[in-house]
């Protein structure tokens, strides 16, 4: 065969070769969040909190003695991208793990991908109770899924005075898994549901369910949705002077945006949340919270942003952790790490125990959950 | 009885912001037969714009509204002179994928220099909404209509009662002799689509301090857009007017009576009847002849 002929395929070879060599000297963690579209606040601030982490770590020396890097793509708050996204990040970047993909939808459509190339994921924000319940064993999780969030607002109901509530939450497995889960706490516990209205994730008019609820003779209303959409429903709701005790789920309402986009129209809200930034101190680790929150005002972000930045910031520490623990950067070796990961994160104790069917398991972490409220135009917790 | 005034009150006020970009489109759509896919994008325009000159810039808030119509009037000349100009007499497929492009560029460009987090316009008006017995609804919104109302008025006689709107019907039926009884038909090009995406972008500017601004506002804007021009007939002002309100009215009482969560699919569903039934569109012939 003439050297012509041979030239490019051995240097094809070469190539191939120099690629994952070149890779060995970082650790790669892929970050599928959405950066544009009606998610892009929330996914946006969740990737700034992912660099502060993975920074933290890298001036400490990195993990298993090489820097991490992050791949991160933008899943255009879009399920079909989503799963696009994850391929490219497993395939073309070779990322042994990934953290993702903000929203339950996004999430749920990235779940297959795991299973075909067998790569662990670590989700960060997604509620939805199917992403740790379908016997993916790839998944592992540390927000609270909606049941855990009712289930913790459970004894709040009664000191609250609640008695009929209707449900607002917006069109996607997130929306109405939180309206099923919270509908179903507050049922045991003999209060009355009423409607449960929905929004799509783009919607900016939400007049017409808005003029619904205001109807009724329910006491409460509890919203599910992301902060620009919370926003719109409180500046509507004003408008139309529905008055209602007001209760948001999900913790991506970043009150501190709320209360400056909304303004008065927010005022009385209330709204579970899984990270107390206005009380460092009374974090679960307080020095940890003041490194972070110093860090995140050091780079010139919102404050508001931290509420769902911080679980950017605990998701790469606990995908880190799994890291050390295996030894190596295989998806295999990591997979089985995260279920002995052990630390404490900005809202508790980050540990993983067993969710979904047997043989087949997800990895759930319980954090703590706290309501809050707008008042006087100031945030505090409630204290019940 | 009154969650249906609501309704009512609620599909009015979204009513004119569809009128409004649905007038943009018929001139550009149906008169020039531009298959215009940068109109969404101008309606997001309008409303960045809106947001620059009310914070950035520090305008006053009815400074800003003007400022936001001409900087769009300014774009859409602009998007003629260098796209459209050079491409007059080519066939409708080129055009069609040279606006696609400019669409791209346009919402690409404004997620490069502005980012994908949403932005609020301050409104001037009180937060506490008017209320008339169980009705209520917001001075902001009030403005809206009242603001949408009069340009749509102003439109409609600016086309059908001036001579420049004369020229245009005159230049768009039949241009050779347009351009025989001395009528300037390269000005009338240009006008016609400045007006068109001046219109679309004070559509933007409306309700961008109503809802929140974002590069892809834009894109289910354009798509109600076309719906509307197509349910009101191509080229017809009335037409747009009209179909607006029926867009609006189907979708609030869609997702008030009916299931919010099909809102959307409400809208369509009519135009669909209607279409079966008048496959021209509402006012179509009428409109045309004269």
């Amino acid at each position: 065969m003439p050297t012509h002929r041979i030239a490019p395929i051995a240097a094809l070879a070469l190539g191939l070769l120099a690629g994952p060599a070149a890779a060995e000297d970082v650790i790669k963690i892929g970050v599928n969040e959405p950066l544009t579209g009606p998610f892009a606040a929330s996914g946006s601030y969740v990737v700034n909190g992912a660099k502060i982490a993975a920074d933290e770590i890298n001036a400490k020396g990195g993990v298993l003695g090489k820097k991490i890097q992050l791949i991160i793509e933008d899943n255009k708050s879009n399920p079909t991208e989503a799963a696009s996204v994850a391929e490219k990040l497993i395939t073309s970047d070779q990322t042994p793990v990934m953290m993702g993909a903000w929203g339950s939808s996004l999430t749920l459509a990235v779940l297959p991908k795991l299973e075909e190339y067998e790569v662990p994921m670590l989700v960060e924000t997604s509620s939805s109770g199917k992403i740790t319940t379908s016997g993916n064993p790839f998944v592992f999780r540390i927000s609270p899924p909606s049941a855990l969030e009712a289930e913790s607002f459970a004894p709040m109901v009664d000191k609250l005075g609640v008695k009929k509530v209707d449900f607002l939450v917006i069109n996607n497995d997130w929306g109405r898994g939180a309206a099923a889960d919270f509908g179903k706490m507050l049922r045991g516990k003999g209060v009355e549901v009423g409607l449960t209205e929905t929004m799509d994730a783009g919607a900016q008019d939400m007049n017409a369910q808005l003029a619904k609820i205001k109807g009724t003779d329910a006491d409460t209303l509890m919203i599910t949705a992301a902060v620009d959409q919370l926003t719109l429903v409180f500046k509507q709701m004003a408008a139309m002077g529905v008055k209602k005790r007001v209760v948001t789920t999900g913790g991506s309402q970043n009150p501190d945006q709320i209360l400056a986009q909304a303004g008065s129209a927010a005022e009385k809200t209330m709204h579970l949340t899984t990270f107390l930034p206005w009380a460092p101190d009374k974090t679960p680790d307080p020095k940890a919270t003041a490194y972070f929150l110093g860090e995140w005002k050091n780079r010139g972000y919102p404050f508001a942003g931290s509420t769902e930045s911080f679980r950017g910031y605990d998701g790469i520490r606990t995908i880190a952790a799994a890291i050390e623990k295996a030894g190596s950067a295989e998806p295999k070796a990591i997979q089985k790490a995260f279920w002995d990961v052990r630390f404490t994160g900005l809202n508790g104790p980050i540990a993983f125990t067993k969710a979904g069917p047997e043989g087949k398991e997800s990895g759930q972490s319980k954090p703590g959950v706290y309501l809050i409220e707008i008042a006087d135009g100031a945030i505090g917790e409630v204290k019940l | 009885m009154d969650q249906f005034l609501q309704h009512l009150v609620n599909a009015m006020v979204l009513g004119g912001a569809y009128a409004l970009l649905g007038i943009g489109l018929t001139l550009i759509f149906g008169i020039m037969n531009v298959v215009n896919f940068t109109h969404g994008a101008l309606y997001t325009f309008g409303a960045y714009a809106m947001f620059i000159a009310s914070t950035a810039l520090g305008l006053n808030f009815f400074v800003a509204l003007p400022f936001a119509i001409v900087a769009g009037l300014a774009l859409g000349a602009a998007i003629e002179l260098t796209l459209l100009r050079p491409l007059r007499g080519a066939d409708i497929d080129t055009t069609m994928l040279v606006m696609i492009g400019a669409g791209i560029i346009l919402q690409s460009g404004t997620l490069w220099a502005f980012g994908g987090v949403a932005k609020a316009i301050p409104s001037p008006f009180p937060d506490a909404p008017l209320t008339l017995g169980s009705v209520s609804i917001s001075w902001l919104r009030l403005f809206v209509l009242v603001a949408a109302a009069t340009l749509i008025a102003v439109a409609y006689a600016l086309i059908n009662g001036s001579r420049l709107g004369r020229a245009m019907r005159a230049t768009f039926q039949d241009s050779d002799a347009a351009a025989l009884m001395g009528v300037n038909v390269r000005f009338i090009y240009t006008a016609t689509f400045a007006l068109g995406s001046s219109l679309s972008a004070a559509a933007g500017a409306l309700l961008g301090p109503v809802y929140v601004v974002f590069p892809q506002m834009g894109d289910l804007a354009a798509v109600k857009a076309f719906a509307i021009v197509i349910l009101g007939g191509l080229g017809s002002i009335s037409g747009a007017t009209l179909g607006g309100f029926i867009l609006a009215l189907a979708e609030e009482f869609g997702a008030g009576y009916v299931s919010s969560g099909y809102r959307d699919a409400m809208g369509f569903l009519i135009i669909i009847a209607v279409l079966l039934a008048k496959p021209t569109g509402l006012f179509a012939r009428a409109e045309r002849v004269g």
